[in-house]
């Protein structure tokens, strides 16, 4: 029983939901897609997810939504079919849903498969490495081609400087007032005298948490607003701000 | 221009990204459209020819150079990192999407039949996919598709080159041999 559960507990984590278990047990069972004997696969399964509980594993909601589904379908199954077809349901198969479900997930599995098994870059295949994440200056020449930047890069760009400076935080009492509006203003008037300026320039020599934090709001409310933009002059490289309107 | 061949293998090689026939036509401006393609496709040949350890293929949109597959031990070695793998559930999203685009989140879960948030947001800082838009029926959700940088990676000159989806139809023709391929995880 022991080595039982344990070959189930592994099994169990290569699910990637019911679909994907149904599957396994399809072929486990050695059993035609188009003619799944519900009742025998409802058992299995059941059998699975009382495993799952048995180890505290927390049983995602679709699981259940599946068991209930096979149930229903069994149901149906053992109703006598009638001599004259209803109104409007056409005796159509119960599992006929599930069948279509089924070999739809099936084909994009393959699919998924086949695409790990092309040439990848990075993993089968290499290009002439660009001097990635690199965020040197020499990038900021070719201004003229400009990269606009995304809600994650902006992101990935606080998070570098948070890193920097979460080390040697010491806990101090703040006298300086900030606030989200301040930094705007402040922002825009830098930007209007500057032209353009990046997230680094921007903090100044005050780096610390709360003042990063606070940039870094303004300058996500300042792109809501459409009153910035945000561009990179290539991949990884520094992000720019710069006032929406020319003035 | 008496050494064609040679700007655009330098061109390729120089350029970043893979680069577009129209930006190699733009650069050696007054050449033939059809001549710089020529000219490509000469390199192309040249480089299978003499078993050279790289090869000239297009990719997401443009040429670019890039070692060969079997080559992969030795040039890991050099690199000395390890690439970033997709899960089981990542590669299976996004293979949705590849096929599906523009396609949205509760889409891709009637599909997997499980919940797919974590592989998009995976998916979305890879830059492998990226939002669309936003689809108008009620509540609005957020369209995705596939990016330039999905095409690069997984070595594909444009989406209809991606392999065609098993059609069901198919599939009924070969139920008998049904055959699931049982991938495990990279650990």
């Amino acid at each position: 029983m022991a080595d039982e559960t344990t070959d189930y507990a592994i099994k169990l984590d290569i699910f990637e939901g019911p679909l994907d278990l149904l599957l396994y047990l399809i072929k486990k069972n050695e059993i035609d897609i188009y003619n799944i004997p519900v009742a025998l696969i409802t058992e299995q399964y059941l059998q699975y997810l009382k495993i799952i509980k048995s180890l505290n594993l927390d049983l995602a909601g679709e699981y259940l939504v599946m068991a209930s589904t096979l149930i229903h379908i069994k149901s149906k199954m053992l109703l006598p079919v009638p001599d004259e077809p209803s109104d409007e349901e056409t005796d159509e198969d119960p599992r006929a849903e599930l069948i279509k479900q089924l070999l739809e997930y099936q084909a994009f599995k393959e699919a998924a498969s086949a695409l790990e098994g092309r040439p990848l870059l990075e993993r089968d295949v290499f290009t002439w490495s660009a001097p990635m994440n690199d965020d040197s200056e020499k990038l900021i020449e070719n201004e003229d081609e400009l990269i606009e930047v995304n809600i994650f890069e902006l992101i990935e760009a606080f998070h570098r400087l948070v890193i920097r400076i979460d080390k040697k935080e010491l806990l101090e009492i703040d006298l300086e007032k900030m606030s989200i509006t301040d930094m705007i203003n402040d922002i825009m008037e830098r930007l209007t005298r500057e032209k353009n300026l990046t997230f680094e320039e921007l903090l100044g020599d005050k780096i610390d948490r709360r003042r990063i934090i606070y940039t870094f709001m303004a300058i996500l409310e300042l792109i809501k607003m459409k009153m910035v933009k945000a561009y990179q002059t290539s991949a990884f490289g520094v992000i720019r701000i710069f006032p929406a309107v020319e003035s | 221009m008496e050494n064609l061949k040679a700007v655009i293998e330098a061109l390729i090689l120089a350029s970043e990204a893979p680069l577009a026939l129209e930006k190699i036509c733009v650069i050696t401006e007054g050449v033939e459209k059809a001549e710089v393609k020529q000219n490509i496709e000469q390199l192309v040949t040249e480089y299978n020819e003499r078993q050279s350890g790289i090869y000239l293929t297009e990719v997401a949109g443009g040429f670019q150079f890039r070692t060969r597959p079997e080559l992969s031990l030795w040039v890991k070695k050099v690199k000395g990192t390890k690439p970033a793998s997709l899960s089981r559930a990542a590669l299976e999203t996004l293979a949705i999407v590849a096929y599906r685009q523009p396609i949205v989140k509760a889409e891709i879960e009637s599909i997997r039949g499980v919940d797919v948030s974590a592989p998009l947001k995976g998916l979305l800082e890879k830059k492998l996919i990226r939002i669309v838009g936003r689809k108008d029926v009620p509540g609005k959700p957020i369209i995705y598709g596939t990016t330039k940088k999905f095409l690069e990676i997984f070595n594909l000159k444009d989406l209809s080159e991606l392999p065609n989806l098993r059609e069901l139809k198919e599939l009924n023709e070969q139920n008998e041999q049904m055959e699931i391929i049982q991938d495990f995880p990279d650990t």
